[in-house]
């Protein structure tokens, strides 16, 4: 599938800022179910900083932004060719070991409620089990947004019953990693198709790491694994670590971000 | 317990304390008085006052400082050189390894579990300006027996610093490198250790408001305008280094610079994610690690640990609690410890039932036989319980001051060289063979 993105983050400051700098995971990852045909990011008023590939393989760019100023806006634009490999992360290179992601983090840490959770699924090999923890998380949240925040916790969305992608990504972590499989935050986007059964264009998923497959991504806000309508940016230890624009302005003004996000798919 | 004295061997003075005995012989009490008040002044004079980091407790309080030297002879000195230095290049080893490839958690020689799940505790191992200050007070109260002993000087350690930090400059850095130390600021206990480093380096002591990134490097604001910096010897924890990696919700840090740290544009010593290495658990296997990566046979014996994380080990601990000291895998200040012997029987059911409750967060060793030194008391001169921190530089080169710091347990008995607890110093002479 040929997906074209266009996502316009927009941040405004009710007074002028000294400076910003800001940390970008914006580029798709490099593995066998998406190949780049084009991309492009730009920051208004940038100034393109140093470049890397981390140890989860994800290419990170830092931006700095000199002020004063009073509005940033962060463009993203590409085409991706997309492909189903059912959630597999084939051909995806990095160095970081698989049980680094059995660490917990403050919106991943288990609780009881979490806990019972996780135990309520079994399966016979690890990728069931996968799956089952995956779809016991799909039916202990629904899906509703507006209901919980950027700072919710795993824990908090399971008592809530209810959230949005992140707090599913957060949920299915715990319960992972309780079960002592390694577990991560995937950042992206999905492509959403017109009956609007699918949710979130700028969109979240976990991937949980199965011994004979390596890393399987799950989306159980939409119960199903990443397929060609999905978009693998980076990964990280929860939202915050994951989180696609990372930044900070100096100059103690109030921020307000808006944020649009449009895929659709390439007629070619 | 067989308690080694270092100036006594029964009766018969060890050598490199020979003319010690003389000197300690021929002191009249008054003149220890004198000599002892006038330290103590210096110490407070020069505003040395600091807790040693980590330890806690009030950080305007002045540590002991006992005029009695603690001696190494020079050959004693060459074995404890060399395996500190072995130690320091496995535990290198052990670091450009956990990061990469994790060759010796697939070998099965570390559980993965101590070091993938261990969150980051990076403590910068202060002290160094204790070692330096003992020196600098002993030699101007008693420039006589500086004549009479041949001492190694420690006072090369600042340029041994500088050295090392602008050996590990980035390839990006063109020239003589810049060379910073971030400091946490006047009200960390440590303020005055990194202020003397500065100087004596003649390097900047910045904060994190005093660095700023740009593009792809890290700028010092200076009078004349931004300087790049090339080298930042941190001390600051892990977590205070970026607010973009670390701490979103803090303004403490230097936004961006693990990004232009990754991608070359500048170094930072200890390297971000050292910690691990500073871990009691993973502290255990460091002789393992030598014989790992290096293949050698350890030339410094570990304490005997016991991870209280495995069954059997735990088992072994319980049965002999009375007998043990249990520590935190990441305490420190020798604070929530239990030294068995010298405990109560309360004390120790609780610290049972701490064991049970998170056993792998404790490690447990057999009552140390410290090593003890002649100490100033109320009484005159006895024998007390000493340690060593030495002082060891990992750059292009490894090097070590023959020297560092020797804490002492003033307390009759005591074990405990905490400064919080009772702990004081001493200068640590190496004699020049």
């Amino acid at each position: 599938m040929r997906l074209m993105v266009d996502h316009l983050t927009l941040y405004r400051y009710d007074a002028p800022v000294r400076s910003i700098v800001q940390s970008h995971r914006l580029t798709p990852s490099i593995f066998a179910g998406q190949a780049v045909i084009d991309w492009e990011v730009t920051v208004s008023g940038g100034v393109e900083g140093a470049r890397h590939r981390d140890g989860a393989g994800d290419e990170v760019r830092g931006w700095t932004i000199a002020g004063p100023v009073t509005e940033v806006a962060v463009q993203v634009r590409g085409t991706v060719e997309t492909m189903d490999l059912s959630g597999v992360l084939r051909g995806h290179r990095e160095s970081v070991a698989a049980d680094c992601y059995l660490r917990d983090t403050a919106p991943t840490r288990i609780d009881p409620a979490l806990a019972a959770l996780g135990e309520s699924a079994s399966g016979a090999d690890m990728l069931s089990l996968a799956h089952a923890l995956s779809a016991a998380v799909s039916g202990a949240i629904a899906y509703r947004p507006g209901v919980t925040h950027a700072h919710t916790t795993a824990a908090e969305a399971l008592a809530l019953g209810e959230g949005v992608c992140q707090d599913h990504a957060h949920a299915l972590i715990a319960c992972a990693r309780y079960r002592g499989i390694p577990a991560r935050y995937v950042s992206g986007y999905l492509f959403a198709t017109e009956d609007g059964t699918m949710h979130e264009a700028a969109h979240a998923w976990a991937e949980l790491h199965v011994a004979a497959l390596g890393w399987v991504g799950f989306d159980p806000a939409n119960r199903c694994s990443p397929d060609a309508r999905y978009i693998r940016l980076g990964s990280g230890f929860d939202a915050q670590d994951a989180a696609p624009i990372r930044g900070i302005a100096r100059g103690g003004a109030t921020e307000a971000m808006d944020v649009t996000v449009a895929i659709l798919q390439s007629a070619q | 317990m067989t308690q080694f004295n270092e100036m006594y061997h029964g009766t018969e003075v060890r050598i490199p304390y020979a003319r010690l005995q003389d000197w300690i012989a021929t002191m009249p009490q008054e003149l220890r008085s004198l000599k002892q008040a006038e330290a103590e002044a210096l110490f407070r004079r020069i505003g040395i006052t600091f807790a040693v980091y980590g330890e806690g407790g009030d950080p305007d309080r002045l540590i002991p400082f006992d005029m009695f030297p603690r001696v190494f002879s020079g050959s004693e000195w060459a074995r404890l050189e060399r395996g500190i230095k072995q130690r320091a290049r496995a535990l290198n080893a052990f670091l450009v390894d956990v990061y990469g490839r994790g060759e010796i958690i697939r070998a099965g020689r570390i559980p993965g579990r101590l070091v993938y799940q261990n969150a980051d505790n990076c403590r910068t191992p202060s002290g160094v300006s204790y070692m330096l200050e003992s020196r600098e007070i002993m030699m101007r109260m008693f420039p006589d027996i500086f004549r009479e002993n041949r001492i190694e000087p420690v006072d090369t350690y600042s340029e041994k610093l500088r050295r090392t930090l602008a050996s590990v400059a980035p390839a990006k850095c063109n020239g003589e490198p810049t060379v910073v130390i971030l400091t946490p600021g006047h009200f960390n206990s440590a303020y005055y250790e990194h202020s003397l480093l500065a100087d004596l380096m003649g390097v900047e002591l910045v904060e994190g408001q005093d660095l700023f990134v740009d593009g792809e490097y890290v700028y010092m604001r200076t009078t004349e305008g931004p300087q790049r910096v090339d080298v930042i010897y941190r001390r600051i924890d892990d977590a205070y280094l970026d607010p973009l990696c670390f701490r979103p919700e803090s303004m403490l840090g230097i936004p961006g610079l693990m990004d232009v740290y990754r991608s070359g544009g500048v170094s930072i010593c200890s390297a971000p994610g050292s910690g691990v290495a500073d871990d009691k658990a993973v502290y255990t296997y460091v002789p393992d690690m030598v014989r790992f990566y290096l293949g050698e046979e350890p030339i410094l014996r570990n304490v005997p640990t016991w991870q209280c994380g495995r069954p059997d080990d735990l088992a072994h601990v319980l049965a002999n609690l009375p007998e043990l000291v249990v520590k935190e895998v990441h305490g420190s200040g020798g604070y929530g410890m239990l030294v068995g012997p010298k405990a109560a029987k309360e004390e120790i059911e609780r610290f049972r039932a701490k064991l049970a409750e998170d056993p792998a967060n404790y490690i447990a060793q057999p009552t140390l036989a410290l090593s003890t030194v002649p100490t100033f008391v109320e009484e005159g001169v006895a024998p007390r319980h000493v340690d060593l921190r030495p002082y060891c530089l990992v750059g292009e080169r490894i090097e070590l001051v023959p020297g560092g710091l020797t804490r002492v347990a003033l307390k009759e008995g005591s074990l405990v060289v905490n400064s919080s607890q009772g702990g004081g110093v001493k200068d640590t002479w190496v004699l020049a063979e």
